[in-house]
């Protein structure tokens, strides 16, 4: 997305010799001459722009987001590598199923959130109020399930620190060789990796609720629907992160290697 | 289209009071309250570092006790580092001065940017609570296991203050992403941009890649005292090392978000004090570039006796050593460019030779601790302390109140007696080499970093570099006089006193609110010098 | 090299003269750029300062063979001094297969030591010369650093693993220890001394110490009172494997990884057993970790290092 050329397009190209900027009236001055937005910010000359600026900032923000998780994932790479007996014994904890549906549930979300971006830029209310209760409904859902998996974690002292047994593993799901410490490094992780992923939900969800409040107001029109498309990008993010989660913690039994 | 008189006001008079300031928009406030904040940081860090060098003076621990002089330490690294030489730079000159370089009327989020300010803020509230409740003795590296079974003090406040401040700098970096890609002024192409906008540029991709990696361990420190959520713990398995692993993953990047802004305020007033074209302008830029990206790909030089991999050692060290190429290109090109210059000899020149020797013994000392076998000797000891105070306080500090001298006139509006400003850049200059210096010899002597008794054959160093310590708190002690004085009694500056191109020396000094009366339109190269440019600017557009 | 005003440590070991050189050569090309640029600026702001207020710079862009000439001495400079330094890293990662072999355990903070006769000394370490002398360490609570200026060596000692240095002592003399790692409120009262003594003295020193059995005397001992001998028994009929000839041999996993059995896999499958399993045994042997503390670890490697094959037949 780095463009060499000047942020309106025009006039010169990447060389510092090249020809000037056709006659300053040209470009500095017509802006004006617009009818003025009034969503437009008085430090931009367009409404292109400020489009343009609101999303590549949500770009590089997500790339935060991704080097932020990145930090996790390298600490999972590096103890799976180190411990593999202990992440298939781990994972053989987690339930598919619900993992599996809230797979399902956030992709929904994702189609949603879409088409509710889809209605603004149609211009059409109904149709952003809707998709936007769809998406909160569905992240809702998302994070109903999360507290059911959570509780069964605690009741079965599957939780990191002075009272986490390997008891479950061994007596119910016949991991003999359940390693306590190890394990617990396992869970370490999925507690951490997904209850940021969970908080982040959270967030996404409060913003939501405030595009909506917005939507419903009728604030979005064609010519302006930034905060919704740039919403849109987040929770795609947060989608996306789970996409990545879900095998990695959930599936490590399937592909075969029952070890101990 | 503006009222032209209301236009004509500078931002400094403009709606006026406390709640005017504390809820700006301007950027240019918004610097000026960084200035503020970080001033008051470096004062505190400061006193630390007093602390430490006073312990210092004799070979016994007997003016501190051990804890607090642990403490000292930490905090000082702490409060320097996060709190001061972070957001030092890009917080204030580039606050300042990068929507004006860019030609356009702040930067592209000017609420984000005062969120920045305000998180700044709390993490420095939390850091200030973690000084008043004890203070913190981890080290500023909270390495753990230390940090999170060893140490009684408050870590998980102290590493939640660091993370705060973490995000106050990632809105920053971002901020000056999206300016410099969507809001330059018409005509302003990457390559007529002004060096100090591309340091920022590159700074700013090593704050957005690598602070929220720092968030993100510290965070972990914080979950592992909270919650025994142990992903560290050696009892269960965890490993220390990748503590170490993921902490320098930022804070190696971070001596460049550090350094990197220096350079950009150097090759502007290399240029504009020698009135000249930068040499070789494309190599400059793209050095920065160089330097951000393989300063992502050298953090295991800080671990080369860690017990990591020993060819993992080797491929950090020869990154390492590539590091080199583009300082050493940047300090000749800086070099090259006074030849057939027209060199004035007005404070910030002092600055400017004072940072170029400073930052070429600090540079050139890295590749000692890049060369693995002397490593193994020099790490952990007092050459490495002396290493990178010379890039920080050599090179960064230096670089900083360079262009604190520069840019005064500019947004203040007043001038600073000039013959002070060449005393304390020198007093500066004589202090910080009788400081750290001595370190360096210390250091191959095989003394260890951070300890507060100390054999006492090391005593004559230790005292030449607490006296030298002093002459450097009196240097720093100055400035700060002689520019708060200048704010009330220094003579009104010009709109060009230097007489120099850029388009922030084309407006009114200080600038109006929205920085420009007409909007601009470039049409040359950055450092074009056919002629001094107009002293006085046109005010009507 | 006594002097008034010392700029280098004493040099004490096989290593400390290469070192000194190495830091010599880079302290020579540093001063030789640091004096050039020096020159170079103090003569180019005097030679073309401003002579009249309206002056200006000459218009001067760059130079394509300038850029090329300080891009590629510097890059040559800089390959040299890796060159250097990783072949010395080299050899002082990889101990001499003759070394005799002292344990060393980190705690806050204090140094204990153990020598191979069995003798122990806390934060002292006797050494013989012209021997090489390789450390294995441990750490009981957090990280620490074992580093010799005058042998010009250092290692972190690291919680949860074994490392190793080694050194070949030159000068007999007594030498600073420190712990040059940050661990803690009396990090710097976690010194001592190193003693090198000629071979003689050492042995005599050795004579009047008081020994308590060897670590290997000590480890078997563990041995058999935790009754690790129930299951890992000579031949491999034990419910574990054989520990026999274990040291030093390729081990396969059940996982279907192999790994050498190194002190770091000794130590983690006593603390962490679970971590790695051999391929055909269950996973049924107890953790010790917390059980055990870092020098009875130690003891127990040694133990188990003694361990040769039995008979050729005897397979894994």
């Amino acid at each position: 997305m780095a463009d060499a050329s000047t942020p309106l397009g025009k006039g010169s190209g990447g060389s510092p010799a090249g020809p000037l900027p056709a006659a300053p009236h040209g470009i500095a001055v017509a802006e004006p001459t617009h009818a003025h937005h009034p969503k437009l910010q008085h430090h931009f000359y367009s409404m292109e722009q400020q489009l343009e600026a609101s999303i590549l900032a949500m770009w590089v923000f997500l790339v935060t987001e991704i080097m932020f998780f990145g930090g996790l994932f390298m600490a999972y790479i590096v103890y799976r590598t180190m411990y593999p007996q202990a992440w298939l014994d781990g994972s053989a904890a987690l339930n598919v199923p619900l993992g599996a549906v809230n797979t399902m549930v956030l992709i929904c979300s994702s189609l949603t959130m879409v088409l509710a971006v889809r209605a603004a830029q149609v211009g059409s209310r109904r149709g952003q109020v809707v998709n936007l209760i769809l998406t909160i409904l569905f992240g809702t859902t998302f994070l109903v399930v999360k507290y059911f998996e959570y509780s069964n974690k605690f009741e079965h002292h599957l939780v990191p620190g002075p009272h986490f047994s390997t008891q479950y593993l061994v007596e119910h799901l016949g991991r003999t060789g359940a390693d306590p410490y190890t394990t617990q490094l396992f869970f370490s992780l999925y507690f951490i990796m997904t209850g940021i992923h969970a908080a982040h939900m959270v967030v996404g969800i409060g913003l939501m609720s405030v595009i909506l409040f917005m939507a419903w107001r009728g604030r979005f029109t064609p010519d302006y629907y930034g905060p919704i498309e740039v919403s849109g990008l987040y929770w795609h993010f947060v989608d996306i992160v789970w996409i990545f989660l879900f095998p990695l913690l959930y599936l490590l039994g399937l592909h075969g290697g029952h070890g101990a | 289209m503006h009222d032209t008189a209301k236009d004509r006001q500078s931002y400094l008079d403009a709606p006026y009071g406390v709640a005017a300031w504390l809820l700006t928009r301007d950027h240019k406030r918004i610097a000026m309250l960084y200035l503020i904040s970080i001033t008051i940081m470096f004062a505190l860090g400061g006193f630390f570092a007093t602390l430490v060098r006073v312990e210092l003076l004799t070979p016994r621990g007997d003016i501190l006790t051990a804890d607090l002089y642990n403490k000292a330490f930490t905090l000082h690294g702490v409060i320097m580092v996060f709190f001061f030489l972070v957001p030092s730079v890009p917080a204030t000159l580039g606050n300042f001065l990068i929507p004006i370089m860019c030609g356009t009327k702040d930067l592209a989020f000017p609420r984000i940017n005062l969120l920045s300010w305000y998180l700044y803020v709390i993490g420095a509230l939390i850091t200030l609570g973690v000084i008043a409740s004890g203070g913190l003795d981890t080290g500023w590296t909270f390495y753990t296991p230390y940090s999170t079974i060893g140490s009684q003090t408050p870590v998980t406040a102290a590493a939640l203050g660091v993370f705060v401040a973490g995000f106050s700098s990632i809105l920053t970096g971002f901020n000056f992403i999206v300016t410099v890609h969507r809001m330059r002024a018409p005509g302003l192409t990457w390559f007529r941009l002004p060096l100090f906008v591309w340091a920022n540029y590159a700074t700013s991709l090593v704050m957005i890649l690598g602070t929220p990696v720092v968030a993100i361990t510290v965070l972990l420190v914080g979950f592992e005292r909270t919650l025994g959520l142990g992903v560290f713990d050696p009892k269960l398995g965890g490993d220390p090392v990748l503590f170490q692993h993921l902490f320098w993953f930022y804070s190696h990047p971070a001596v460049y978000i550090m350094i990197l802004p220096g350079m950009g305020v150097i090759s502007e007033l290399v240029a504009g004090m020698a009135r000249k074209q930068i040499f070789g302008y494309s190599f400059v830029a793209f050095s920065s570039l160089a330097i951000a990206i393989l300063g992502f790909l050298v953090w295991g030089h800080h671990l080369f006796v860690s017990s990591q991999s020993i060819y993992a050692g080797m491929v950090f060290s020869i990154i390492s050593m590539l590091v080199a190429v583009p300082s050493a290109v940047k300090t000749f090109n800086w070099t090259v460019t006074m030849y057939k210059g027209s060199v004035s000899w007005e404070s910030p020149t002092y600055w400017v030779v004072g940072f170029v020797g400073l930052f070429l013994i600090g540079g050139l000392t890295g590749l000692f601790l890049a060369t693995l076998g002397l490593d193994v000797h020099l790490t952990d000891t007092y050459f490495v302390v002396a290493h990178f105070h010379y890039i920080m306080v050599g090179g960064a500090i230096m670089a900083f109140m360079g262009g604190l001298h520069f840019w005064w006139p500019k947004m203040t509006g007043r001038l600073y007696p000039d013959g002070w400003g060449k005393a304390s850049a020198i007093l500066v200059f004589a202090g910080f080499n009788l400081t750290f210096g001595p370190q360096f010899i210390l250091g191959y002597m095989g003394m260890p970093r951070r300890y507060y008794a100390y054999p006492d054959e090391w005593q004559v160093l230790n005292v030449l570099s607490t006296a030298g310590a002093s002459i450097l708190g009196a240097g720093y002690l100055l400035t700060f006089c002689y520019l708060t004085w200048s704010l009330f009694k220094g003579e009104r500056a010009s709109d060009n006193p230097w007489g120099v191109t850029g388009l922030e020396w084309q407006t009114t000094s200080p600038p109006p609110t929205f920085n420009f009366h007409t909007d601009p339109i470039v049409t040359e190269p950055a450092y074009h010098y056919k002629q001094v440019p107009e002293r006085e600017t046109t005010t009507i557009g | 090299m006594p002097s008034s005003f010392p700029l280098f440590p004493p040099n004490a070991s096989s290593v400390a003269t290469e070192m000194d050189l190495l830091y010599l050569f880079i302290v020579a090309v540093c001063a030789f750029f640091t004096v050039l640029v020096t020159a170079l600026v103090v003569v180019f702001t005097i030679k073309y300062r401003r002579r009249h207020p309206e002056e200006v710079g000459h218009d001067i862009h760059g130079s394509l063979a300038l850029e090329l000439t300080w891009t590629i001495i510097p890059l040559i400079l800089s390959m040299v001094m890796f060159g250097w330094g990783a072949d010395l890293f080299y050899r002082l990662a990889k101990p001499p297969r003759d070394s005799m072999e002292i344990f060393v355990v980190g705690k806050q903070w204090m140094w204990k030591v153990q020598h191979p006769e069995g003798v122990r000394e806390i934060n002292e370490l006797h050494v013989p010369i012209n021997r090489n002398v390789r450390l294995t360490m441990g750490s009981e609570d957090v990280l620490h650093d074992f580093s010799i200026p005058a042998f010009r060596v250092k290692m972190d000692v690291v919680p949860g693993k074994l490392t190793t240095m080694w050194f070949r002592a030159t000068v007999p003399g007594t030498y600073h220890l420190f712990c040059a790692e940050y661990c803690g409120t009396k990090h710097s009262g976690m010194i001592g001394q190193v003693i090198a003594m000629t071979p003689q003295d050492y042995e005599a020193w050795l004579a009047g110490g008081r020994g308590v059995g060897t670590p290997a005397q000590n480890g078997e001992r563990l041995f058999t009172e935790h009754a690790c001998i129930t299951c890992h028994k000579q031949d491999s009929t034990g419910r574990g494997p054989s520990l026999y000839g274990l040291y030093g041999s390729k081990v396969a996993l059940a996982d279907g990884r192999t790994v050498m059995a190194d002190e770091n896999y000794l130590r983690e499958s006593i603390v962490n057993s679970q971590a790695k399993v051999v391929q055909g045994y269950q996973p049924i042997m107890p953790a010790f970790q917390g059980m055990l503390g870092e020098d009875q670890l130690l003891q127990l490697i040694a133990y188990v290092k003694t361990l040769k094959p039995v008979a050729p037949a005897a397979g894994r």
